[in-house]
């Protein structure tokens, strides 16, 4: 069973356990579905700094940071407990094209080879880790929302608007991982 | 788009998917719940690999099938739990009607998505994975979330002056 559970798991087992987080937090206490809240309440409860945008009683939403806490509690669970024992297995064609990049490392779900503390004073580095990070807390507020909250929780009620970000996060993705991203690894 | 308006719960309601407004107040460690829900979703964001760098630059790529099929029978399950909890009327653990918020359109959502996006791409994470990232040991990763954190905090700064 445990080197069953140690495998990478399907998509049609963890897609629906996924989907099960969308009532679960619903029937726990009426709460709805999305994760990029959690850096919303953060700014608000360290650095409101007077903007009108963080001035509310973040306390109310404290059920988002013990969720996001969860997650990364998770993520412990799973490497240490859990672990898949062998590289990450990918498309030989994206194999082919990171090699490229010096990109050879699969022994952790991030490419250690560009990902790692001394990369983040070179070009490369800041653009993937800093820049990036930005641009997905910057993105997803001003969308009023990410993955969870409009992908997933958006979609399963028929918002129309959040169909029309998703479109918009697939485009952007598209964009970035065909016509930029090539340029910033070849760095 | 509406202006602010000074009562709390129209400020968390702004650009924000999820508003929740409980009528009933718990001691803290009622939250310890969410924190277990997060648990068993962080272990299955890193066993999927969808917290993996690798399986986002495949999705992006077309290489894969993984991703769509992960985010698409989510959204199916999501779907058939939200139409069962209006179809049976189904309350919380605290006896609470289940209440949904309808979202408005604005601008952001296509401007901010396109460069939510852009993030995606080069980080291979959106918010939640960011957290499992760091929690499997890539501690660099916390630099990410700190970068994150400030672009929510610049787009607050900047929000009134930005097109919604």
């Amino acid at each position: 069973m445990l080197e069953f559970l140690k495998q990478p798991w399907p998509w049609y087992i963890a897609g629906p356990l996924i989907g099960l987080t969308v009532p679960a937090l619903l029937i726990l206490g009426n709460k709805s579905f999305g994760i990029s809240s959690s850096l919303r309440h953060i700014c608000a409860a360290c650095l409101p700094a007077n903007i009108p945008f963080f001035k509310y009683d973040w306390k109310k939403e404290a059920w988002n940071l013990f969720f996001v806490f969860g997650i990364l509690l998770g993520g412990t669970i799973a490497i240490g407990l859990l672990s898949n024992p062998n590289p990450i297995e990918v498309n030989s064609k994206l194999a082919a094209e990171l090699a490229g990049y010096g990109i050879t490392n699969y022994d952790n779900l991030i490419p250690q080879d560009i990902m790692n503390w001394p990369a983040l004073l070179t070009l490369k580095g800041f653009l993937l880790m800093v820049v990036g990070g930005f641009l997905v807390g910057f993105g997803t507020r001003y969308a009023g929302g990410c993955t969870s909250g409009h992908a997933i929780m958006g979609l399963s009620t028929f918002q129309w608007p959040s169909l029309i970000a998703t479109i918009c996060f697939m485009i952007g993705g598209f964009i970035m991982a065909n016509l930029i991203l090539p340029h910033i690894l070849a760095l | 788009m509406k202006q602010h308006t000074n009562t709390d719960f129209e400020t968390r309601s702004l650009d924000a998917v999820c508003v929740n407004e409980s009528q009933l107040t718990h001691k803290w460690y009622h939250n310890i719940k969410y924190l277990i829900v997060g648990v068993l979703f962080g272990i299955v964001f890193v066993k999927s690999e969808v917290v993996s760098w690798f399986r986002i630059q495949e999705m992006f790529r077309l290489q894969s099938f993984h991703m769509y099929g992960i985010i698409g029978s989510a959204i199916v399950v999501g779907m058939t739990s939200i139409w069962l909890i209006k179809k049976f009327h189904i309350k919380t653990i605290y006896g609470e009607n289940i209440e949904f918020h309808p979202k408005t359109f604005n601008k952001g959502q296509i401007f901010g998505g396109l460069l939510f996006g852009f993030g995606w791409a080069i980080t291979g994470a959106c918010p939640g994975p960011l957290f499992a990232q760091i929690g499997t040991g890539a501690t660099v990763i916390s630099v990410t979330l700190l970068s994150a954190v400030a672009g929510t905090w610049v787009y607050g700064l900047l929000r009134d002056r930005l097109p919604h």
